[in-house]
């Protein structure tokens, strides 16, 4: 199999070269060193730019108390929704957070199932921005409703009424559906953090650590005993999150689908919004990792490789958005309906036109940089490409629910909404919060999963001779691999 | 050299590597040991099969829950919109199946969720406190970067003296006895097993 003159030696050697894989952990670091590189973030004092950070975001998120105690003392009315726009800003704001979450479960269970190995280093903080996006989330509908205090009427509670909830709507559908998301999202993040915690517990130096640590750490001890069920347990979790994850953004897309609004009467509304949702989660993912990994210098934990990874996800999500848009403009057409042709010419050159174009722009234009490697490879490029989308995806959201409402069935029924400071300061909380809480977890939880990546290091291989990692097996694999070369 | 063994929890190695406590494992599995586990910073691959184990039971307790909530759904819609308040909504029937599947689907997974991890705190007896293993001060570790052998003193084959013997033949590094009382341990590392 193996060739014998030098110039297929050379061959060889450059196939072997090319056909090895990018180590996932660079620079051949042992496991303390990752142990000690991910706890000391929570070890060290809290360095001067967290507490700045820390008290302008949670400055900002004062501000949802603060709107929130305003809306409800005074009137739901403080948002600038009237008649025909009653859903905005608040509904915007719900679809975008929820959103963006999902490229975390999109990180931690489906590339999971799929046995994507460069997951591992950022599942933890990808599942965090989950749970805080989803928080953010569900603000905004739980106080559309009007009378929030009436809240629990969406729970099937036996009430004075005597009246059960409507089962057969999408918006009691998308209840259920936002709070099973919320509540299984949570599980598998604790539960992936259980072996961290009993790191950090293991290296408290202080009483007070190592009592908190150690309690949430559950008594936690590296036993195979446990790892053989815990194994399997994360392995359920990823496999009924993956249609969970799925199942979440077609529910909420439902709850425009099954109206007969023109504009989001669209079969195409589920798998559009799933592929918008992890295009802007995958964005927002960047957005917070990028600058983290800068000042905590993990550019061997997260590699460029990991960037460039999710650069090209974000490519193709992107192209599946703008064929969405452009399919909704042919449906629209085909289908002779008069009023789709209408709400969709009216989505493009009507009032909001600078709403649809900009959306245009940063969802479909933009991300179409990433075909270029250099754009993909520089961090700070990429940090810039990758706000476009994150600000597109609002816009998307507000193009689809405003423009298709605005202009109701009859002329005498149009409308235009803007925003009231009420809208704009409430959503400007929710982003405060919602860095607000990532600064906490940056602080007080390890950001990376630090047992997953032991695992994926050559050393975690039982195969493997010793710490150095050489494997039994790579000379046979590549000789291998380069003989199909030569063929 | 003998302890009094009333309170003697085991013997615990330290190896080398992952793949050194393989080894072990798979020795100790095939001298017919029960009481004995294994602690790594992460799961070893092949190390459930070196320890006999069978597949995980914690599908079980998935399944459970899964059925528990497709059925808490199915009873909680038709009860509530079929005979205890039908009501007439745009026509539609009292109950129907498209309409009820994301509810079905949802409760599923949250209840299966539910199941799962209550399998697993119940199959591998956690939360729990505090464990012997923990007596022993090289044992932090386990979460850091090394990988132990503990032999118990409840496995019928388990004797101070050969067990001793066994664990420095089979490349344990540390050997140390552990004692269910903190107070009792003694320092880590003996003369005759420092290596």
């Amino acid at each position: 199999m193996r060739a014998d003159n030098p110039s297929s030696q050379a061959a060889f050697a450059q196939a072997s070269a090319y056909l090895e894989r990018q180590p996932l952990v660079s620079n051949h670091r042992p496991l303390s060193w990752i142990t000690q590189h991910v706890c000391q973030i929570v070890e060290e004092r809290a360095p001067k730019w967290w507490w700045i950070l820390t008290i302008v975001f949670g400055g900002m998120a004062t501000l949802v108390p603060a709107m929130l105690t305003y809306l409800v003392s005074t009137g739901v009315g403080v948002w600038g929704l009237n008649v025909p726009v009653c859903w905005a800003w608040d509904i915007t704001n719900f679809v975008f957070w929820i959103g963006i979450g999902h490229a975390g479960t999109l990180i931690s269970a489906i590339l999971f199932l799929t046995r994507q190995k460069w997951r591992t280093s950022i599942n933890r903080s990808a599942e965090a921005m989950t749970i805080f996006a989803v928080i953010c989330a569900g603000i905004f509908p739980a106080f559309h409703v009007g009378r929030v205090w009436m809240a629990w009427f969406l729970a099937p509670i036996p009430n004075a009424n005597a009246i059960w909830q409507n089962f057969r709507s999408p918006l009691l559908w998308d209840v259920f559906a936002v709070s099973t998301y919320f509540t299984v999202s949570l599980i598998f993040w604790y539960l992936g953090l259980i072996p961290d915690l009993a790191s950090l517990r293991d290296r408290a130096t202080t009483r007070l650590r190592q009592m908190v640590y150690g309690l949430l750490a559950l008594g936690w001890r590296g036993s195979n005993r446990h790892w053989t069920h815990y194994e399997k347990t994360y392995l359920i979790l990823a496999g009924i999150s993956t249609p969970l994850v799925l199942s979440v953004h077609s529910v909420v897309s439902f709850d425009f689908a099954t109206s007969i609004v023109p504009g989001w009467h669209t079969t195409i509304f589920p798998p559009y919004f799933v592929a918008g949702a992890i295009f802007g989660g995958f964005a927002m993912v960047l957005t917070l990792l990028i600058p983290f990994r800068e000042i905590y210098h993990l550019h061997d934990l997260v590699t460029d490789k990991h960037i460039d990874n999710m650069c090209k996800i974000i490519l193709l999500t992107g192209s599946l958005v703008g064929y969405a848009y452009s399919m909704e403009f042919f449906i629209a057409w085909y289908s002779g309906n008069p009023f789709e042709i209408y709400a969709f010419t009216n989505r493009a050159f009507g009032p909001y036109w600078w709403a649809y174009w900009a959306m245009i722009t940063c969802n479909v234009a933009a991300p179409q940089l990433f075909w270029f490697k250099y754009c993909r490879q520089n961090p700070w490029v990429v940090l810039a490409i990758v706000m476009f989308p994150n600000t597109g995806m609002w816009f998307e959201r507000f193009v689809i629910i405003v423009t298709s409402i605005h202009r109701d069935f009859l002329p005498s029924s149009w409308g235009y909404f803007s925003p009231t400071w009420v809208d704009i300061t409430l959503f400007i909380g929710t982003i405060g919060l919602f860095v607000f809480l990532f600064l906490l977890f940056v602080r007080f939880l390890p950001i990376i999963n630090m047992f997953e990546v032991k695992g994926i290091t050559p050393q975690a291989d039982p195969h493997t001779d010793d710490a150095n990692g050489t494997h039994h097996h790579s000379p046979s694999t590549y000789s291998h691999g380069a003989s199909q070369v030569h063929a | 050299m003998s302890q009094p063994t009333s309170s003697l929890f085991g013997l615990g190695a330290e190896f080398s590597s992952a793949g050194a406590l393989l080894e072990a494992a798979k020795k100790i599995h095939s001298l017919g040991f029960r009481k004995w586990d294994v602690y790594s910073p992460f799961p070893i691959h092949g190390m459930d099969h070196a320890m006999g184990f069978k597949r995980s039971r914690v599908s079980l307790f998935s399944l459970i829950g899964g059925c528990t909530g497709l059925s808490v759904a199915f009873i909680l819609i038709y009860y509530t919109s079929a005979i205890n308040y039908p009501l007439i909504v745009q026509g539609k029937p009292y109950f129907a199946l498209e309409p009820s599947l994301p509810i079905f689907f949802e409760l599923t997974i949250l209840l299966t969720a539910f199941g799962t991890v209550l399998g697993l705190l119940l199959l591998t007896l956690l939360p729990r406190l505090h464990h012997p293993v923990f007596n022993w001060d090289r044992f932090q570790r386990a979460t850091d970067d090394g990988f132990f052998l503990v032999l118990e003193s409840t496995d019928p084959r388990f004797d101070t003296t050969f067990s001793r013997q066994l664990l420095q033949g089979i490349g344990g590094l540390h050997i140390t006895e552990i004692f269910q009382d903190p107070e009792e341990s003694p320092n880590p590392v003996r003369p005759e097993t420092s290596s």
